[in-house]
């Protein structure tokens, strides 16, 4: 028997990149309900710490302590679950160390106001989600961003693309990890404008 | 970038080459298991990555591909343009940006299954068998990871159907065939129509109807078989396996594909009689009780193997 989701289609487990996956269970669910609200979560996680580093750090524990808790349940609705993760987690470092700002505390009140909105991060049109792609790519340097565009928009293989560019396969490959890593920032949360 | 989003970036541009394996898949799922910190990592990127997909539609507006990269500008005038085909296009090319990219399908022992294709194709897995299919704009790739299938593909010229297993590749140029990864040999079988058989270690061939290729790491043969041969070695398909003028050893090896308890047999004499039988593929009883009868074996049961011995 194949293993089979409502569309029809086998899937089952965590698969590699290009080779699927992740359709199934907590997986999915991680990547529909929760990476959606990356960006209101790092926009408060922000204003909580002034390092963009640490900002991404927090981010990451939030991360795991609500995908270990959907491990056992998954939290319904998870807006709310996320965003008090998040000040629990924030309170815990302003208790443990002192690199959170004093801002922080009157946004962690504001905040429970906004656990109740619905986020408008759903539905991103197929126009404005190109447009997004495409301001995401114009973040990597320029041998990176041209890797990308042959691999994504050409459909080109490492090879062929290694020829094009006129460099080594292992190359273009470093080009493309870090270039899916600099999509994920831009895609999920693109930093906010400085003033 | 920390350390575990710079190892999971590594795992997406891994995980998105064509030559990912099975081996490489345990490895990737092990890593996972380590810890929820790898797979939140993983799933963001591997999010990330996967949307990017959609900057294929930019593709069809300009067929070359370009040297430097792009301005901004002449992108955005790309997806303006590609605006324009999607609406005229409709709701095909809308769904086809949507549909996610791979799919996994898995058979277990004894299992079969029909895969339909939504361009008319159709594969069905025999048992233990392990598939992907990779769908993209300019090809239909389905990497064959372990067991057998029978491909009857809908030829499309813009869109070569490739199945690929262990060394070697078929092209289809629209056809039947069957593909089974051996323990240490490809086995390709072409039923109607016509394919390329492409070796990564030896060379091409064109085949016709009724030939078998049989690929090693370094070797590989092509001979011509009759239809009724090619139909009784696709038996599977109907739920039977035909054997003709076949040791038993052979014939038990071939059960033991279908069945979790399995026929043993260590005696030389024993596994060089000579049997024909179209049996069910789980027929392990008719199996041993024919050669109960015709050979006066003795057949025992024991740990969930079946010994036949003189």
């Amino acid at each position: 028997m194949v293993e089979r989701n409502e569309s029809g289609r086998g899937l089952t487990g965590i698969y590699g990149a290009g080779a699927l996956m992740a359709v199934s269970g907590v997986n999915a669910w991680f990547i529909r309900e929760v990476l959606p609200l990356e960006a209101a979560l790092m926009q408060f996680l922000r204003r909580c710490v002034r390092d963009e580093s640490d900002a991404a750090d927090l981010r990451q524990d939030v991360y795991v302590r609500v995908y270990e808790a959907a491990l056992k349940q998954i939290p319904n609705p998870v807006r709310p679950f996320l965003f008090t993760t998040a000040r629990n987690m924030v309170v815990d470092r302003v208790r443990r160390e002192q690199v959170v700002s004093i801002e922080a505390v009157a946004d962690l009140d504001e905040l429970e106001i906004a656990l109740d909105e619905p986020g408008p991060e759903r539905a991103i049109a197929a126009r404005q989600e190109l447009r997004r792609l495409q301001a995401a790519l114009d973040q990597l340097p320029p041998r990176s961003r041209q890797a990308m565009m042959l691999r994504k928009i050409e459909g080109l293989s490492r090879r062929e693309i290694a020829s094009r560019m006129g460099i080594a396969e292992q190359t273009v490959a470093e080009y493309l990890a870090s270039g899916a890593w600099v999509l994920a920032e831009w895609l999920h949360a693109p930093p906010e404008k400085k003033p | 970038m920390n350390a575990i989003d710079t190892e999971a970036a590594r795992w997406i541009e891994r995980g998105d080459r064509e030559d990912w394996s099975a081996a490489d898949q345990t490895e990737l799922d092990a890593w996972l298991a380590q810890s929820p910190v790898h797979a939140v990592s993983y799933l963001r990127l591997y999010d990330a990555w996967h949307r990017a997909d959609r900057l294929a539609a930019l593709r069809s507006v300009n067929a070359e591909a370009e040297a430097a990269p792009a301005r901004s500008w002449m992108l955005l005038m790309r997806v303006a343009a590609v605006f324009c085909v999607v609406a005229i296009a409709g709701f095909a090319a809308i769904d086809y940006l949507s549909v996610p990219k791979d799919q996994f399908f898995q058979t277990p022992v004894g299992g079969r299954e029909t895969i339909r294709l939504s361009d008319g194709s159709t594969i069905e897995l025999n048992t233990n068998t392990a598939l992907r299919i990779r769908a993209s704009a300019d090809k239909r790739l389905v990497m064959l990871d372990r067991g057998e299938a029978y491909f009857q593909v809908r030829h499309d010229a813009r869109r070569p159907f490739v199945v690929q297993a262990k060394d070697g590749r078929v092209v289809d140029l629209g056809t039947k065939f069957s593909v089974r990864d051996g323990a240490d040999h490809l086995e390709v079988a072409l039923v109607e129509g016509s394919a390329r058989f492409v070796s990564d270690t030896t060379k091409a061939a064109l085949l016709t109807p009724g030939d078998v290729v049989v690929a090693t790491a370094d070797s590989m043969s092509v001979t011509k078989r009759s239809a009724q041969e090619l139909s009784d070695a696709l038996g599977w398909r109907r739920g039977v396996l035909v054997f003709d003028h076949t040791t038993l050893a052979d014939a038990a090896a071939e059960l033991n594909r279908y069945n979790r308890e399995k026929i043993v047999i260590a005696d030389p004499d024993v596994r060089r009689r000579i049997i024909g039988a179209t049996i069910p593929v789980n027929g392990v009883e008719a199996f041993t009780r024919v050669a109960q009868q015709i050979f006066g074996v003795h057949v025992e049961k024991s740990g969930g193997e079946i010994i036949i011995s003189r």
